[in-house]
């Protein structure tokens, strides 16, 4: 039915398949959806935020999102402008999922804030010593940019490549993209540290302030760097995700090798870097303040900032990866990778949560004790919603638009006839839902 | 203004006479048209800009002492008007007035982002997470002066920002250049009974404020009255409001100290 | 974000932060311009009619 459209060379799931699989991550798009209006509609009491909670769930998945999708602006900046051949292969995908990351970002911004009809008060009545007016800015252009990157491989459908136009159009931004790539690594240096600016500069609250450089507290750099060191690990794992749920090999190892491997060097000198940012918060930032480091962690039932929760983030969700992905036998091992990147992205999660939560829930006056949270439907809700429409723009990209350059060369069809018969595979064991995996193809 | 006649409203609340009555919350609540809820408990979720904490000293009986704190906002100056929040805010809603030492709030602009109740370490910004809803009739009653807000912005205290406006007016009225000490002076220290709040100019050394908290410029106006302290003062914020108290496990608790600070401090 | 809103002051901060923003712009504006405009020119060419 859709036959026309779908890329040549390559075999893809039967229409009606596809329907399904779409269908399905579309029912948890519409619950989002419908949370999202209950919010816009009667406003953030639908959340469990409150005075102590000001920022809370979704601003923890805006940080996260940001920095997962900083994966599309390192690899941008290692293909276009170190000139890292080899991630042309990957590029596509890693533009992909950051489009996907950054538009989730400003969904999430837009019904996070109180009065959503005013947030463009940020552009106009900026105050540039805000860190968050900078990731404003940034994020936006940047926003920009992954969609200038993002059309060129909307264009090569098959279908619009045959408008001259189009097929122009595309090429010409091709041929220029290095400019673009370039733009976009100079607003994401700036606004994956504005991020991290945010808690940095809050010198009322120990636990996320920090000292810096100028007017660039410390959280500024590592947040640039976390975002470009594990951003590459996501755009790994979701390619490993669709490789198994496709049941195809679609980038060639030795791609995934380098990418690995610029990953790995880039957290374990991240880790680095943050082990020598909290001890010196830990033993002369917040004691100049009047704080013990313990103080700012607690066993207490029901609150989830114990001591587990850095020795989770910096040692097994970052000193762990990075020893594997450094070490070519480690990396090239199948599990290992996985174990690597997975553990990469938890980490990274990790870092955002307690730059923002942690920052809200110790107590600072001496009389108020820690304040706990839990997120409500509706936040939940809204907070998958990004992840099915990821899920859903990623089916669709992939069914239509040649996202992986070697996928051809990597999955020769024999005979065109065969393909379409033998397109319906068993379920796979990977996913909860046996229709998930074919669909995907 | 002229001649560099900065004028920096404060506070000084003596702890030792606050009963903890609540009269200054409820004035506040009047004067500032602040709204409430039906169901108003939970506190974490309601709008209060002057709060009463209840401190305990954490002793047994026969010891076990306790003592209300008032805490209004408290129009922090950090560095040079750098305030936790002002700084903060990516729309220039909130701003320092180098003129009168208040933070202001500008509700129509506010959109709400909360990045300053993030910053504000003494939670005194709320956020209005329902539209205000004024019982029958009562919305006649509401203050002229002080415009309601919407649901979806970030208020707090403003040291009542239209009294010095009115006296300013009545001051210009009258052919004056200055208001006097009593012109102006916030709703909450006119109602306390127990007269534990005062209200006044802290670089004029004529007014209360400024005797009874002594303020030193030379270390951002860090009270030399050793019975006085500040909230979080080891945190740069530089508050304008000051307490009171011959108790010292009450002046301790206005800030975090590691072992033995508070001693060397005390002797020092 | 313009001189004209009433916040805006000629200082450093605001030279350098609206500087790199209205750079970043103006590269991307240029360069959409000048692919539109080149992809226009090249299909009114013939170029890409019967390419594959
Ligand atoms: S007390 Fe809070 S709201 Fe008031 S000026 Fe200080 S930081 Fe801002
Ligand atoms: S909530 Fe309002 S006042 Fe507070 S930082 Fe955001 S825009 Fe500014």
């Amino acid at each position: 039915m859709d036959t026309a459209l779908i890329p040549k060379g390559v075999k893809r799931c039967p229409i009606w398949q596809f329907a399904l699989w779409i269908s399905a991550n579309g029912a948890v798009l519409a619950w989002g959806v419908f949370a999202m209006l209950l919010v816009y509609i009667k406003g953030l009491n639908q959340t469990n935020m409150n005075n102590a909670y000001g920022f809370a769930l979704w601003i923890w998945a805006d940080l996260a999102v940001i920095a997962l999708g900083g994966g599309a602006f390192f690899t941008g900046f290692l293909r276009y402008l170190v000139g890292k051949e080899e991630l042309k292969y990957i590029i596509n995908y890693a533009v992909l999922i950051g489009f996907i990351c950054y538009s989730s970002a400003l969904m999430i911004l837009g019904f996070d804030i109180g009065q959503p009809l005013r947030g463009w008060f940020i552009f106009w009545h900026a105050n540039v010593h805000s860190m968050l007016t900078e990731v404003a800015f940034c994020l936006t252009c940047y926003f920009g940019v992954l969609t200038i990157e993002y059309i060129p491989m909307v264009l090569e459908n098959r279908k619009l490549d045959k408008v001259p136009f189009f097929h122009n159009l595309g090429h010409n931004m091709h041929e220029i993209m290095a400019v673009f790539a370039a733009t976009g690594a100079f607003l994401s240096f700036f606004h994956q540290g504005s991020l991290g600016g945010v808690p940095g500069v809050m010198f009322g609250r120990p636990f996320g302030f920090r000292e810096g450089v100028l007017i660039w507290p410390w959280t500024f750099f590592l947040f640039t760097w976390s975002a470009a060191a594990f951003g590459p690990c996501f755009t790994i794992f979701i390619t490993k995700i669709t490789e198994t749920l496709t049941r195809k090999k679609l980038v060639k190892d030795n791609v995934i090798d380098l990418l690995a491997k610029i990953s790995g060097w880039m957290i374990f000198f991240y880790i680095i870097a943050k082990i020598i940012d909290t001890i010196y918060w830990a033993t002369v930032t917040a004691p100049s303040k009047g704080f013990t480091f313990l103080e700012f962690y607690t066993n207490n039932p029901g609150s989830a900032y114990g001591l587990w929760i850095l020795i989770a983030e910096i040692g097994v969700c970052g000193v762990l990866p990075a020893l594997i992905l450094i070490t070519p036998k480690l990396r090239r091992i199948q599990g290992f990778l996985w174990l690597a990147v997975f553990l990469g992205v938890i980490g990274v999660c990790l870092n955002r949560w307690v730059m923002v939560l942690q920052v809200l829930a110790v107590p600072v006056l001496t009389f108020e004790d820690w304040f706990t949270y839990l997120p409500s439907w509706q936040e939940v809700a809204t907070t998958l919603l990004p992840v099915a429409y990821g899920v859903i723009m990623i089916s669709v990209s992939y069914r239509y638009l040649p996202i992986f350059p070697q996928e051809r060369e990597l999955n020769p069809i024999d005979e065109p006839a065969a393909a379409a018969r033998e397109v319906i595979p068993e379920p796979s064991a990977a996913g909860p839902e046996p229709e998930l995996s074919p669909a995907e193809s | 203004m002229k001649n560099g006649n900065f004028k920096k409203f404060g506070m000084v609340i003596d702890l030792d006479k606050c009963t903890g009555c609540g009269a200054c919350m409820v004035a506040c609540y009047a004067e500032n048209n602040i709204p409430f809820r039906e169901d108003d408990t939970d506190k974490m979720l309601s709008v209060s800009w002057m709060h009463v904490y209840r401190l305990n000293n954490g002793k047994p009986f026969p010891d076990y002492e306790e003592c209300f704190l008032p805490r209004p906002c408290q129009h922090c100056e950090g560095h040079h008007g750098h305030s936790p929040c002002v700084s903060v805010c990516p729309a220039t809603a909130t701003d320092y007035n180098m003129a009168t030492g208040i933070v202001s709030q500008i509700y129509p602009r506010c959109f709400g982002c909360r990045y300053c109740m993030g910053a504000c370490p003494y939670h005194v910004r709320q956020f209005n997470w329902w539209d205000p809803i004024w019982p029958d009739g009562m919305e006649k009653m509401l203050n002229p002066n002080v415009s309601v807000r919407m649901r979806g912005v970030v208020e707090k205290c403003s040291f009542c920002v239209q009294r010095y406006q009115l006296a300013m007016d009545q001051a210009y009225m009258e052919g004056r250049q200055e208001i006097e000490e009593d012109d102006y002076q916030t709703a909450c220290t006119e109602t306390c009974p127990a007269g534990a709040i005062t209200f006044g100019d802290l670089n004029n050394p004529e007014h209360a404020v400024h005797q009874l908290a002594q303020p030193d410029p030379a270390h951002e106006g860090r009270p030399k009255n050793p019975k006085a302290f500040r909230l979080l003062e080891r945190l740069g914020t530089n508050p304008k409001i000051y307490y009171l108290s011959r108790r010292e496990w009450v002046r301790r608790a206005g800030d975090n100290y590691l072992k033995g600070e508070f001693q060397n401090k005390a002797h020092s | 974000m313009f001189p004209f809103s009433f916040e805006w002051i000629w200082d450093a901060g605001h030279l350098v932060f609206h500087g790199g923003l209205w750079y970043a712009l103006t590269v991307l504006g240029l360069g959409m311009t000048y692919c539109i405009i080149k992809a226009v020119l090249d299909a009114g060419k013939g170029k890409g009619d019967h390419h594959h």
